[in-house]
């Protein structure tokens, strides 16, 4: 039996997630890992948008923002759960990019990185000079989800680096099979359509700009999910979450590891994220590094690391 | 830059995934922002943990074991700083923690260290950090609010009652502007005029002439971080606004003067730490043998300056190899308590004397008036 390309992704998504942790030396990698599943599902929205339908945003930090500052504000101003406010923060996510993206993405061409840049750097300044409600760039604290305490009571008891690991593992594997079903779905089809010709997809009757604004708003509610999880993960959240390098990051993430492959994205992801760590000696040169595998990539992997390298072990290369 | 062997053995390990082989006794971990935009206060710090370990280790360590630094660089990133605290903590198994550069990197080490019972001593200024007191939480560093009734005291010795306020909108500026607004009334002081700007503003004069158009202004004071403050000053001069100048404890180092220039910054009074004035100590102070030996020690290795950031991370060094000492054991609680035991212990911030309800360990008079006369810092007292 051959198993489809979607499973197999799956499949090889949750094998890693379970089985990496064996091999861990302590407790510091589930910290990594966690970090890696929390970009890993941030890049996924990007795979959605970029991959899928063509478009770049440079300004998807700022739907990270609003999901992280939701989980801080709502659950101590509107007194919601943590849990919902998670929830809230992708429908603002979801109502911003689709009033974003609406009178931009009718248009062709790139005015929906140009958008998306302001956009991104609005939201930076507001959490940052909204003092009275955000306490500005010092950061606020966030609430505990309370889910691990649950789990206690149901006789899992897991560290925190643990339960994180693996909370946002699982958050990562729905998201990429959420993805998945998208891209063999009429919607998705539309999208990989109007990817390839804007003119063609529109004289087969694909709504171009509609399709656009799902896409895009879709990969805000990734970006948002993603920005969530890190805040109540660290308990703690400053406007950096919204700064324009975040954005950056996300995007080099998704094109270094592959932006047409969910898996590749998640690898990118998983590099940019180990690199710091690694580099910890050569600090000073890390930004060099960074630089210099992303030029390689470019020039030599031009579809990026993953779907280059299975194309090379294919035999089908150029 | 010359950095020790150790360190760099043991985070290539590290850094390998490998575990370690005990290079030596005691653990010690730090995680500081020695790059990015908070470079200019932690790099200094981290030379400085650097050379006191070399040093200490040179004189036979505590009680002859030797101590190894595990330092890492969170540029200014807290998300980076958990996560290096995290590493400090299951990885590395350091027994105590230092740094925390900004008060974003702070706060985030700090929820790593109170869940691992491990002793922290931030780097950051704001109250926030001690304030509700944690069990494992120290700082070395002067609260802004400290910083405002320092200066504050002075004024109203000046007699003066009415002040024009031009403050940053970063987050050393913005916390400080508040801190002196909620403190004035203490000392009969009354914000007349309150004026902000930009920390990447290149021209503050506008906001200056309206300070200076406002009637019953006696004095201006300007909470700022970074370049700003050199800006402020300079136009100021320009202006030729007359008034009594004062800065913030924020530009309390020798590139302010550099940056503002010496004609631009003649005159102006801040709150600063006896480093910046350690020629000028009188024999008895207390502080006078650990300002000149640290003075020595960093301006022989590293060729430039002392300021007193670098001075926050030879403090909390100091506080912590103390505590170790005193406890006799490297067991992370018995050091915890051995800090806050802390009593008169003279570093170049101030003199510590730790409680249980008191982290932070200093008061006013850990700070100097100092005034810039001719280029260089003058006791204003």
């Amino acid at each position: 039996m051959k198993l489809s390309a979607k499973t197999a992704t799956l499949l090889v998504l949750a094998l890693m997630i379970a089985v990496t942790p064996f091999f861990f030396p302590s407790g510091y990698y589930y910290r990594v890992g966690a970090l890696i599943f929390v970009n890993g599902i941030a890049v996924t929205g990007i795979v959605i948008l970029t991959g899928y339908a063509g478009q770049i945003s440079l300004g998807h930090a700022g739907f990270a923002g609003i999901g992280a500052y939701a989980c801080a504000l709502a659950p101590v101003h509107l007194g919601l759960h943590p849990a919902l406010a998670v929830v809230l923060g992708a429908a603002i996510s979801a109502v911003l990019a689709w009033l974003v993206g609406r009178p931009i993405l009718r248009l062709k061409g790139y005015y929906l990185g140009v958008a998306t840049l302001g956009f991104g750097i609005l939201v930076s300044m507001v959490l940052n000079n909204e003092r009275d409600l955000t306490r500005g760039p010092d950061g606020i604290d966030v609430p505990e989800l309370g889910l691990r305490a649950v789990l206690k009571g149901w006789g899992l008891d897991m560290t925190n680096g643990q339960f994180w690991y693996f909370f946002c593992g699982l958050i990562l594997i729905l998201g990429a099979w959420l993805a998945l079903n998208l891209y063999d779905s009429p919607t998705g089809r539309a999208l990989r359509a109007l990817h390839g010709s804007e003119i063609a997809a529109r004289t087969v009757g694909v709504d171009v700009a509609r399709m656009k604004l799902q896409a895009f708003v879709i990969s805000a509610v990734y970006a948002s999910v993603s920005g969530s999880l890190l805040a109540l993960q660290n308990k703690f959240i400053t406007p950096d979450v919204a700064g324009f390098m975040h954005s950056i990051e996300m995007v080099t993430m998704a094109v270094l590891g592959g932006v047409g492959s969910i898996l590749g994205a998640i690898l990118g992801a998983g590099i940019l994220t180990l690199l710091p760590q690694v580099l910890t000696v050569f600090a000073e040169y890390e930004q060099l590094v960074l630089g210099l595998v992303m030029m390689l990539v470019m020039i030599f992997l031009r579809e990026g690391l993953l779907p280059s390298i299975l194309r090379r072990l294919r035999g089908t290369g150029e | 830059m010359k950095k020790t062997l150790i360190p760099v053995a043991l985070g290539l390990a590290a850094s390998l995934g490998l575990t370690t082989a005990a290079l030596a006794d005691i653990r010690l971990g730090a995680s500081i922002s020695a790059t990015g935009p908070a470079a200019f206060l932690g790099d200094p710090e981290a030379k400085t943990l650097e050379i006191l370990v070399e040093q200490l280790n040179a004189a036979g360590g505590i009680g002859g074991e030797n101590i190894a630094l595990v330092l890492y660089d969170d540029a200014g990133d807290p998300n980076k700083a958990r996560t290096f605290a995290t590493r400090l903590v299951e990885d590395d198994e350091v027994v105590a923690i230092i740094g925390g550069t900004t008060t974003g990197t702070s706060m985030s080490i700090l929820a790593v260290a109170e869940d691992a019972e491990i002793p922290f001593i931030s780097l950051a200024g704001a109250i926030d950090i001690i304030d509700p007191v944690k069990r494992h939480t120290f700082k070395t560093p002067h609260t802004d609010r400290m910083a405002c009734q320092k200066i504050f005291e002075h004024m109203q010795g000046q007699g003066f009652t009415g002040i024009g306020l031009i403050s940053g909108t970063d987050g050393f500026g913005a916390s400080m502007q508040a801190q002196c607004k909620d403190v004035a009334g203490d000392f009969g002081i009354q914000i007349v005029a309150d004026e902000t700007y930009d920390p990447k503003d290149a021209d503050m004069t506008a906001q200056l002439t309206k300070i200076r158009n406002t009637a019953g202004v006696q004095a201006v004071l300007n909470p700022g971080f970074g370049q700003g403050p050199s800006i402020v000053t300079r136009n100021y001069r320009q202006l030729d606004i007359g008034l009594p100048f004062y800065q913030s404890h924020g530009v309390a180092s020798d590139g302010f003067i550099e940056l503002a220039g010496a004609d631009a910054a003649e005159g102006v009074r801040l709150p600063g730490t006896a480093l910046l004035v350690a020629d000028l100590l009188a024999d008895d102070d207390a502080q006078k043998p650990v300002v000149t030996a640290y003075k020595a020690a960093f301006e022989g290795k590293t060729g430039t300056p002392v300021g007193t950031f670098g001075g926050y991370a030879h403090d909390a060094f100091m506080i912590l190899t103390d505590a170790i000492a005193r406890a006799g054991t490297a067991e992370p609680a018995a050091i915890r308590d051995a800090i806050e035991a802390t009593t008169g212990l003279a570093g170049t911030t101030g003199i510590y004397s730790f409680t249980a309800t008191d982290h932070l360990g200093l008061d006013l008079s850990a700070f100097r008036m100092l005034e810039i006369s001719g280029g260089k810092w003058t006791l204003a007292e």
